[in-house]
């Protein structure tokens, strides 16, 4: 049935709706191709039981009539999302054997709406890299490579999240993006990957990692599928003080509308320094197909850009080494005993922090000491109101900003390891808009000349969403992007 | 977007030097004391500071606790409406200035009652700013002083430790309940102004049910930072005496300290900025930890919280609905009830002796009722190791002994034997009195008759007044006597005189 | 500025991480040097007179009322815990 696991979740609604298939058959269909795509590593655990009881209870509901929104839908959860009696990781060797007796508001929305749950995905530690390498349960493959190359990199941090959509063993799945952790494994897997608006999906039952940047958002076959996950994830949360008190809008239904007289911007600034030529040309591209569709291309200006990767690398290490402190062995997780408490406190995280991890932890904890908080943490505070307030001039001439997602395509697993700074530029395109709490979508517009994908990235302003899917619908439909991974694995 | 304001600069002032009675004597010469407290006030509230947990006191280990609490992954903090309006209680109660902007931080160490490995305070911005309060000493001279700051935090939970087995068992209860820190100026400058201060601030928080003022269960702590000088030069290096839980120990731990410093500086040694704990066995503080191990907290705005707004609006709300507080009612009690310095003092130290007198004194006679009150119910509750609020005789019970004086019902001398049956029987006055047949004799006949038989059997005694008229109280003892106290002293003396012949 | 191998294993233990030594001590020194200089290019942006951003969210906190509504449930409190008893959390004796 590997027919059914091609279907987007707006067609595979369509088909349960129709009784052309049972949510028991979708499912038992991704669970299928879950098993043979093992090798990806993409899950960290896999809930097949309870994937099955669910679709059960799915096809109850769609025989009584009583289907709700994501009614059958199997999806996959990213490991960083607290799940009621499943494992927990955050992809951390900490977090060893962690059960939550608590289910994370998002994925609580997702069930609610009859979503099936077909386990948690793989990522980096605690969402901290930019290619799924430094997961304690190991690298996440890209389903895309090039014949006869080395196996490449999902992207990350949502790189089990990414893979597994791509190689189509779930029907979407949960990402968070705290630095372009949902946009950039999406443009190199081919698939959509959007992140809303800061405060717009509630934080609450997600390990943290950075606070202030943390947000929740789905990564899909396409934007239809985007708008429709969203719709159930989103919603306000009293339970999380940044949670947005908002309606959610109804975000697949304007899809249709097009974008005749928007303004779209195109930052010089984003135009960088051994962008590969590939790149360049589908943002090119991109503005073309935007201006046919009606819409008005504007040159503008994002003048700190360059300034956002060293801004992020200062606040979210710093809220970080804060965010991480509560892992010390005493309540949950790993412990490694010790004589005293500060022993046990030393070997424990010692040994349940990876070096990705430890790093971030490590320059985060100086940033914030006495003596260094000035020059660093309230400096670069202060740039982030400098790289807000670009956009929200930006904002008062053009409705979206076209961007290339990320400065290249996937690269081989193991290539950026050694060397961090290379590695952080991955996210070079997608952090601005995490700096300043806006909406972003990465749109899968092209391959490269190795035949990898590349993606095209929109940002909106603030609480923008539907503005931004209809934006994105356009490129997809522009783009006619129908390309997949060759199943090899 | 959000942005906060630039930070502020901080920066106390030392007040003027104090009166030469403050300074302590060392051998080369006088020293002066400087003393700063950080007051720990846990707010009187159902619910934690930023979860939904009760606070009630004790509880099953973890029983009070919420995920939040617990520090569990992804759990994250909402504020409790009611606490920041006690904030805001407090800070107008000690006069200061309400910030309509404040932020929280976190505060990070690592310690096993602390779960998140942070804990959430107010650090540049803090809820109150500076404000004053008068303080009153023994021999009457009043005090200013100076608040520099009141900001609201997180208690932590609490560890106990097991000799036996080498490891401490972590509750989490206390974790997570609202506390106030109210940080003075160094403006103290003996023990006994630092015990003053406390106590003050006991009794304010007290008046305005922010804090319930409990030491013993630590509801009201102390950190106190010591230094001395010389008078007029500039401060000395001081050291902080964390977690102090009595006034008592307050006062001996200065009296301790100061004394420590200056030998240690006459024998010309120097002072290292440390943090020290007090024992309350054996009266003196020892190091905790010194400067090189201070803590590097590494403060910064808890992103998981946005700024507290306050409207004005609000704030005056809450000014109008303040209850009267200790030094007005001080006032009122010497101007309207009349009452001396000294016992509207007393009587409105804490909130349940002036709310008892206040009881007692409606419509009755004030000054009676202080006496009373500060005489025979203070006394017997000491005795008996009791509070006012515990007592066995209740303020409206005592309002009706005092009637009972006042109709001439009974003698102020029965009225004695009286009280001392309703504090050991919590009983009714008006039904012990009737019960034990103890109501004044005003029957001047009976009185009489009781006279007439005393004078017949007593020539002597008759014979010998007439010369002594202040014998006359031989006759008095003889007649209560015969009748057991009950009889009216007044018409007894006046029965006495007529028939002894004696003028009026 | 940069930091040498003692202010990193001072970080360290700041951040309750166990010592790192030899090579491993090197390497992180290199790492958070070459990271510390990269975002430094900050400083070559006048901050003067802006103000930092501490969030993205452009409201004033919200508050709940002060009501109990949760705990009550020791066991799962304690249940992820490697050691408890009574519903206690048990660790290594804390001496200060």
């Amino acid at each position: 049935m590997s027919e059914l696991t091609s279907l987007s979740i707006g067609d595979a609604r369509d088909g349960l709706e129709r009784r052309d298939f049972s949510a028991q058959d979708l499912t038992c269909a991704y669970l299928d191709a879950i098993e043979a795509g093992s090798h990806l590593n993409t899950f960290i655990t896999n809930t097949p039981e309870k994937a099955l009881a669910d679709a059960q209870v799915s096809d109850k509901r769609i025989a009584a009539g009583e289907a709700r929104p994501l009614e059958g839908i199997p999806l996959g959860v990213k490991d960083l999302f607290c799940t009621k009696g499943i494992l927990t990781t955050a992809g951390s060797h900490i977090l060893e054997g962690f059960e939550p007796v608590y289910e994370s508001t998002v994925t609580s929305n997702l069930w609610a709406d009859g979503a099936v749950c077909l386990g948690k995905l793989n990522l980096d530690e605690f969402a901290m890299g930019s290619s799924n390498e430094t997961s304690y349960f190991g690298p996440v493959c890209n389903p895309w490579k090039v014949d006869g190359g080395s196996e490449l990199v999902p992207g990350g941090s949502s790189g089990g999240s990414s893979a597994a959509v791509a190689a189509k063993l779930v029907a979407g799945a949960t990402g968070t993006d705290t630095g372009g952790s949902i946009r950039q494994p999406a443009a190199l897997t081919g698939t959509v990957g959007m992140k809303p608006t800061y405060g717009l999906c509630s934080r609450w039952g997600i390990v943290a990692f950075a606070s202030s940047l943390d947000q929740a958002g789905p990564i899909t076959k396409t934007v239809k599928d985007a708008a429709l996950m969203l719709q159930s994830m989103a919603g306000f949360d009293p339970k999380d003080s940044t949670s947005i008190n908002v309606p959610v809008a109804d975000f697949a239904a304007g899809l249709g509308e097009g974008i005749k007289g928007l303004k779209i911007g195109i930052p010089a600034e984003y135009r960088v320094d051994g962008m590969p030529a590939e790149i360049e040309r589908l943002w090119t591209e991109g503005k073309r197909w935007l201006e046919a569709a009606g819409a008005t291309t504007v040159d503008i200006s994002l003048p700190h850009t360059k300034y956002a990767l060293p801004t992020y690398y200062i606040i979210a290490p710093a809220e970080a080494s804060s965010n991480l402190a509560r892992y010390d062995g005493v309540r949950y997780g790993l412990r490694v005993d010790g004589e005293t408490i500060e022993e046990m406190y030393e070997r424990t995280r010692a040994e349940g922090f990876g070096r990705e991890v430890e790093r971030r932890v490590l320059i985060g904890t100086y940033v914030l000491s006495a003596g260094y908080y000035d020059a660093y943490y309230l400096k670069a505070q202060k740039v982030r109101t400098l790289i807000s307030n670009d956009f929200k001039s930006a904002f008062e001439q053009v409705d979206a900003i076209l961007t290339p997602t990320t400065p290249s395509a996937a690269f081989p697993i193991g290539d950026k390891v050694s060397d961090p700074l290379e590695m952080y530029l991955n996210d070079i395109f997608t952090v601005p808009a995490n700096l300043a709490g806006l909406p972003g979508i990465s749109v899968p517009a092209g391959l490269d000349d190795q035949g990898l994908p590349l993606g095209l990235h929109v940002i909106a302003p603030a609480l923008g969403e539907e503005t931004l899917f209809r934006v994105a619908h356009v490129l997809e439909d522009c783009a006619g992007f129908t390309h997949a991974p060759k199943k090899w694995w | 977007m959000r942005a906060s304001p630039m930070r502020p600069k901080n920066g106390g002032d030392v007040n003027a030097q104090a009166k030469s009675s403050k300074l302590i004597s060392g051998a080369t010469g006088e020293w002066e004391v400087v003393i700063g407290l950080e007051v720990h006030a846990r707010i009187m509230s159902q619910s934690k500071l930023f979860s939904g947990a009760s606070t009630a006191y004790g509880g099953d280990p973890n029983a009070h606790v919420s995920l939040v609490d617990a520090g569990m992954p992804g759990m994250l903090p909402v504020i409790n409406e009611y606490c920041v309006e006690q904030a805001i209680r407090t800070g107008l109660g000690l006069n200061a200035k309400i910030n309509t902007y404040s932020v929280f931080d976190r505060k990070n160490y690592f310690y096993p009652d602390l779960p998140q490995g942070y804990q959430i305070s107010q650090y540049q911005y803090p809820i109150v700013g500076e404000g004053e309060i008068d303080v009153e000493l023994e021999d009457g001279e009043v005090v200013t002083i100076g608040i520099e700051r009141l900001h609201l935090e997180q208690d932590a939970g609490k560890s106990i430790h097991e000799e036996r087995s080498k490891k401490s068992l972590v509750d989490l209860n206390r974790s997570g309940v609202a506390l106030m820190e109210i940080v003075s100026k160094p403006d103290l400058r003996s023990a006994e102004e630092a015990g003053a201060y406390i106590s003050k601030i006991r009794t304010i928080v007290q008046y305005l049910e922010t804090c319930d003022g409990n030491m013993d269960e630590g509801s009201l702590k102390a950190d106190v930072n010591v230094s001395v000088r010389k008078p007029g030069e500039p401060l000395g290096t001081r050291c902080e005496i964390k977690n102090v839980n009595s006034v008592r120990f307050i006062m001996q731990a200065i009296e301790y300290e100061a004394n420590r410093q200056i030998d240690l500086l006459e024998r010309g040694e120097e002072i290292e900025q440390q943090t020290r704990r007090f024992n309350s066995e054996t009266g003196k503080t020892t190091k905790m930890r010194g400067k090189e191990d201070a803590h590097d907290y590494r403060y910064f705005p808890d992103p998981d919280l946005l700024p507290l707004e306050i409207e004005e609006s609000r704030i005056e709300e809450i000014r109008q609905s303040l209850p009267e507080l200790p030094d007005a009612k001080k006032r009122r009690f010497m101007t309207e009830l009349g009452l001396s310095d000294y016992d509207a003092g007393v009587l409105t130290a804490d909130k349940p002796s002036a709310e008892y007198f206040e009881t007692v004194a409606q419509g009755r006679d004030p000054k009676l009722a202080a006496n009373w009150i500060m005489g025979d119910l203070f006394g017997a509750l000491n005795k008996a190791d009791l509070e006012i609020e515990a007592s066995p005789v209740k303020a409206d019970q005592l309002g009706a002994l005092l009637d009972l004086i006042g109709d001439q019902t009974i003698s102020g001398k029965i009225a004695k034997q009286v009280f001392q049956i309703m504090f050991e029987t919590g009983g009714d006055p008006v039904k012990i009195v009737e019960d034990q047949g103890l109501k004044q004799v005003t029957d001047t006949g009976a009185i009489e008759a009781e006279i007439d038989k005393i004078i017949a059997a007593n020539p002597d005694q008759v014979a010998q007044v007439k010369e002594k008229p202040k014998a006359i109280g031989w006759f008095v003892g003889q007649v209560m006597q015969a009748t057991g106290g009950k009889a009216n002293p007044q018409a007894v003396n006046q029965i006495l005189k007529e028939k002894l012949g004696l003028d009026g | 500025m940069s930091v040498d191998e003692h202010t990193v294993q001072y970080i360290a233990k700041l951040a309750r991480i166990e010592k790192p030594v030899g090579d491993e001590l090197k390497g992180l020194v290199d790492d958070l040097n070459n990271i510390l200089a990269w975002v430094e290019q900050l400083e070559e942006l006048s901050t003067e007179n802006v103000e930092p951003m501490t969030s993205v969210v452009d409201a004033s906190l919200r508050v709940r009322a002060d009501i109990v509504t949760d705990g009550g449930y020791p066991e799962d409190i304690v249940e992820n815990a490697r050691d408890a008893r009574d519903n206690f959390f048990v660790v290594p004796q804390v001496v200060e």
